[in-house]
């Protein structure tokens, strides 16, 4: 009588098959720690928060549509510099005298535009770019990835100032540079899970069964790597707001008089002296956006990804 | 080993090729000609030739590029079109003002992060932890520029302790360069550090994970000695990685912190000819940040030799 | 034909306890991960501890290392011999020169428990010097005493061995490097946490064999974890069988195999019967699967998966036999008939 349970290739003590799935027992893990029940974990504190923050930054460039206190372009010269808590302008106003809050209001929807756009276009390039260099041969796959890596020596910002030398400063310009720039993280990501996916036994099974590489990327290997692709979105989301902020503030983004948080941060800057307010606004709106897609990045992460846990 | 160099060293040149290439013909091929950009639309189409001939922008593109790499190779990159000054010697200069920002941020970023970083990752569950993951969580989302204005306010304005922008060479007032220094350095250095913390963090929880630590506890190490004898090598792997990345963040990041500060580095310059309409400055000092990012690659490359034992034979 | 058929060394008279666990107790935030587990290990004697995955093994496992979780709350008592305090509530100062010297440790995976930074030689050295006191070994004595450990373990060029790094080594060469460290320092307890499931099958057996001469030439007494029961019958004399965090059977490893009582011990020999496959297609299975930690069933902890299981079972079921070390705890334990 042969006493083996271990699932392994025949050897010398196996007969026939050694046991059904009930009766294979995987090695003994090390002991349960933050979530024994093995389970995915409910969504931490970090997504809250963040998505929260980003719920509000979302919520802000909604209700620019329908209402702000003041027209945020509108210049008022009996109203210049008034601080923070006056009756008619809340967040106080600028060295023009515009609404300082329905900046902020409005400027929610320039940062959120161009980070929609550039992280939108980012991941319609760099998703199926990942899974073709996971899946290519290798002599194709691989000078695709140096060619990726070599993005990454073209940061957004740098990508941005070449595109201003020539057109000058625009949105377009921020949303590509950014677009660009983001591209590479979304390939890299998409790539190694990709992998993964790949040498699974569903897709080996797959690939027994007859199935084309075409549908065993859109069928097995996109889904799977869809909650990545969420998490670095999230993430690439907060980087585009900071890119944007920069490009903003180098006058290099959206032109004026359309509000965005990183012009009202440069402006600001040669009144510092006299009214720092006017460049702490917009910055909190920046860090708290950023920070709020960078929770809701973890967040997601810790969901999607186990391995993960403990990291907060 | 000697074979690893030379493959690393391969692929760098064939990078900066590439590159170059890239920058060349963003330069080059999109609409919008140099010479018409420099001179402004109102210029007469004879001036505007007459400045193509001089500085050989009707020659065929590749006899462009290759004159232009060659000159790059020599670091003589003849004379700016838009202010007739020796394009080099300028650059050299700028660069000088910016290596100090950037090299005093890296240090100011690790010495920050990893002692933080580790703290962090050994205390991840208690409250202290918690609180110093919170709060580096926020260093993160605060942009260097934003940091910077802030340090202004709190600094200069408020406090008055130390001067608001300006630079002074070292070698001209050592004490006013270093006031003048501090806030920059800062507001590069502690965005940098949150950063850079937080992946010291990952990287020694994910250490802490392995079984060789737990193999180095069992033979008798504690907890803190099993991370300092086989921990932090492998944890440094990772964050080297990271710390190439950062420098290329670090020297294009300046160019934003330079102008909050108003300080005569390669960002100024850059952008200063970016207002020129300086085309060929331009793809000259974008050429150099390249080579730069490229460069510390390499060099990260090269330290992994050292750290990973499995690279080394590695194909 | 029978791998029953292990060498049963005959007990010696003069026994000396190298291990003594006393009403065990571990406890992980709301979780109740080990209850009242107590047993012994003399010298030289050498005892598996079987169990599925998630019923407590490998936490039993670091716990007599000292190696549980920092917020682990623990109970009961693990003396060893030569040891003068307890290791339960014991300094973690205190622990750690005691781990590697009086106990040591062969993991399961070989390709992850060194470290891949560092040479395997230095491996090996660091056990000796970190436990020689001040002013004791050298490093060049130690670098020399580990040469002669790989070679001990069956490494062939020891030298050039000790100069190589983990990765350029096979699994079955790490894991000699692994109980060359282990064995390093003598101790007078080895523990082996399925040490041979990632290997190949045919190295498996050159490292059982390996661990046994290893143990038997220092009489030192051996806990063997694993859930591959030819193991045990080949390696051990004595086996416990763990489920939900309990010790449920235990006893001389021919009489268990032979004639479980508990019924999960029947169950877990019926599924790795071979011999009935054969004959009758299909094997036996225990139904369902292990609860994960904190959600077993009061009373016997088997219930929830038990086609025995009756009202009488939502109470503890007491130990029945002679000793901790011999014995079961069922309420509806197997008879007279064969296990297979």
């Amino acid at each position: 009588m042969s006493a083996d349970l271990t699932p392994r290739p025949a050897g010398p003590l196996d007969g026939p098959t050694p046991a059904t799935a009930e009766a294979t027992l995987p090695p003994d893990e090390m002991p349960p720690t933050a979530s024994p029940s093995g389970a995915r974990r409910r969504p931490g504190a970090s997504f809250f928060v963040g998505l929260g923050l980003v719920g509000l930054v979302v919520l802000m460039a909604l209700v620019s549509f329908v209402w702000t206190p003041h027209d945020p372009t509108f210049v008022d010269a009996s109203a210049r510099l008034r601080p923070i808590g006056d009756p008619d302008y809340p967040l106080g106003t600028d060295k023009l005298g515009r609404d300082v809050l329905s900046q902020i209001l409005v400027g929610a929807r320039t940062t959120l535009f161009v980070g929609l756009v550039a992280v939108g276009v980012a991941g319609l390039v760099g998703v199926p770019l990942g899974i073709v260099a996971a899946m290519a041969p290798r002599r194709a796959g691989e000078p695709l990835m140096r060619g990726i890596d070599l993005l990454l020596a073209f940061p957004a910002l740098l990508l941005a100032i070449m595109f201003s030398a020539v057109y000058g400063g625009s949105t377009l310009v921020a949303m590509v540079a950014i677009g660009i720039a983001s591209v590479p993280s979304f390939v890299r990501l998409v790539r190694s899970g990709s992998l993964q996916v790949l040498s699974t036994e569903y897709v080996l099974a797959a690939r027994a069964a007859g199935r084309g590489p075409w549908a065993i990327g859109v069928h097995h290997v996109l889904p799977n790597v869809s909650g990545l692709v969420i998490v670095q979105a999230s993430v690439s989301f907060a980087i585009a707001v900071l890119a944007e902020a920069a490009l903003s503030f180098l006058g290099f983004g959206t032109p004026p008089p359309t509000p965005s948080w990183g012009r009202m941060l440069q402006e600001s800057q040669e009144l510092l002296f006299a009214a720092p307010r006017l460049a702490i606004v917009p910055g909190i709106a920046i860090a708290l956006a950023v920070l709020g897609f960078n929770l809701l990045g973890d967040g997601l992460r810790d969901h999607y990804d186990p391995r993960m846990e403990d990291r907060r | 080993m000697l074979l690893q160099i030379l493959r690393r060293t391969a692929t760098l040149v064939a990078s900066l090729v590439v590159s170059s290439m890239l920058v060349f013909a963003f330069m080059a091929l999109l609409p919008g000609d140099p010479a018409r950009v420099a001179l402004g639309v109102n210029a007469s189409e004879a001036s505007v030739a007459q400045m193509r001939q001089e500085f050989g922008l009707d020659r065929p593109l590749l006899s462009q590029y290759v004159s232009w790499m060659a000159g790059f190779i020599r670091f003589d990159l003849g004379t700016s079109y838009v202010s007739q000054v020796e394009i080099a010697p300028q650059i050299i200069d700028r660069l000088q003002v910016t290596m100090w920002l950037v090299v005093c941020a890296m240090v100011l970023a690790l010495v920050i992060a990893v002692p933080l970083g580790t703290v962090m990752a050994l205390r991840h569950r208690k409250p202290s932890g918690l609180v110093l993951s919170a709060l580096s969580q926020v260093g993160v989302a605060v942009p260097a520029f934003l940091a910077g204005i802030l340090l202004i306010t709190v600094f200069a304005v408020k406090l008055q302790w130390l001067p608001a922008n300006g630079w002074t060479p070292p070698n001209e007032d050592p004490v006013q360069f270093l006031r003048q220094l501090i806030l920059p350095v800062l507001a590069l250095g502690l965005v940098q550090g949150a950063v850079l913390t937080r992946y010291v963090r990952s990287s020694i929880l994910d250490v802490q994970r392995e079984d060789y630590i737990r193999t180095a506890r069992a033979k008798g190490l504690g907890a803190g000695r099993a991370l300092r004898r086989h921990g932090f090598r492998n944890a440094a792997i990772p964050v080297v990685t990271v710390l190439a990345l950062q420098l290329a963040t670090l020297l294009i990041g300046a160019v934003v912190v330079e102008r909050v500060f108003v300080i005569p580095g390669l960002g100024s310059l850059l952008l200063d000819q970016v207002a020129n309409r300086d085309l060929i400055f331009v793809q000259d000092i974008v050429m150099l940040l390249v080579l730069a990012v490229l460069l510390v690659n390499f060099v990260v490359d090269l330290l992994y030799l050292v750290i990973d034992p499995r690279l080394k034979v590695a194909t | 034909m029978s791998v029953l058929a292990a060498e049963t060394r005959p007990k010696d008279a003069s026994t000396s306890r190298v291990l003594d666990v006393q009403g065990l107790d571990v406890r992980l935030g709301r979780f109740h991960l080990l209850h009242d587990v107590t047993f012994s290990i003399d010298r030289g004697e050498r005892v598996g501890l079987i169990g599925e995955s998630g019923s407590g093994k490998s936490l039993t496992s670091l716990a007599l290392l000292g190696l549980l979780p920092d917020d682990a709350h623990v109970s009961g008592s693990i003396r060893l011999a030569g040891v003068g305090h307890d290791l339960v509530g014991a300094r973690e100062r205190d622990l750690a020169a005691i781990r590697g010297r009086d106990v040591a440790m062969v993991f399961q995976e070989p390709m992850t428990a060194l470290n891949p930074t560092m040479r395997v030689g230095d491996q090996v050295a660091e056990v000796i010097t970190i436990h020689a006191g001040r002013g004791g070994r050298d490093k060049r004595a130690a670098r020399a005493r580990a040469v002669e450990l790989l070679d001990q373990v069956g490494l062939p060029d020891p030298g050039d061995a000790a100069r190589a790094y983990p990765h350029q080594l096979s699994g079955g060469q790490r894991q000699r490097v692994v109980v060359a460290i282990a064995l390093a320092n003598d101790p007078s307890l080895l523990v082996c946490d399925e040490p041979t499931t990632a290997l190949d099958v045919t190295v498996q057996a050159r490292v059982l064999d390996l661990i046994v001469r290893g143990v038997s030439a220092r009489d030192a007494a051996l806990l063997f974890i694993t859930h591959d029961l030819s193991v045990v019958a080949t390696v051990c004399e004595r086996v416990l069988v763990m489920y939900g965090g309990r010790v449920v059977e235990a006893g001389p490893v021919t009489e268990v195999f032979r004639r479980p009582r508990h019924r999960y011990t029947q169950g877990l020999l019926a599924a790795s019967d071979l011999d009935s496959a054969a004959a009758g297609g299909r094997l036996p299975t225990i139904r369902g699967t292990v609860p994960s930690a904190g959600t077993f069933p009061d009373g016997c902890v088997f219930r929830s998966r038990c086609d025995h299981a009756t009202e009488v079972c939502a109470t503890e079921p007491a130990w029945a036999g002679p000793d901790p070390g011999n014995g079961f705890a069922c309420h509806h334990p197997a008879g007279a008939e064969r296990a297979s």
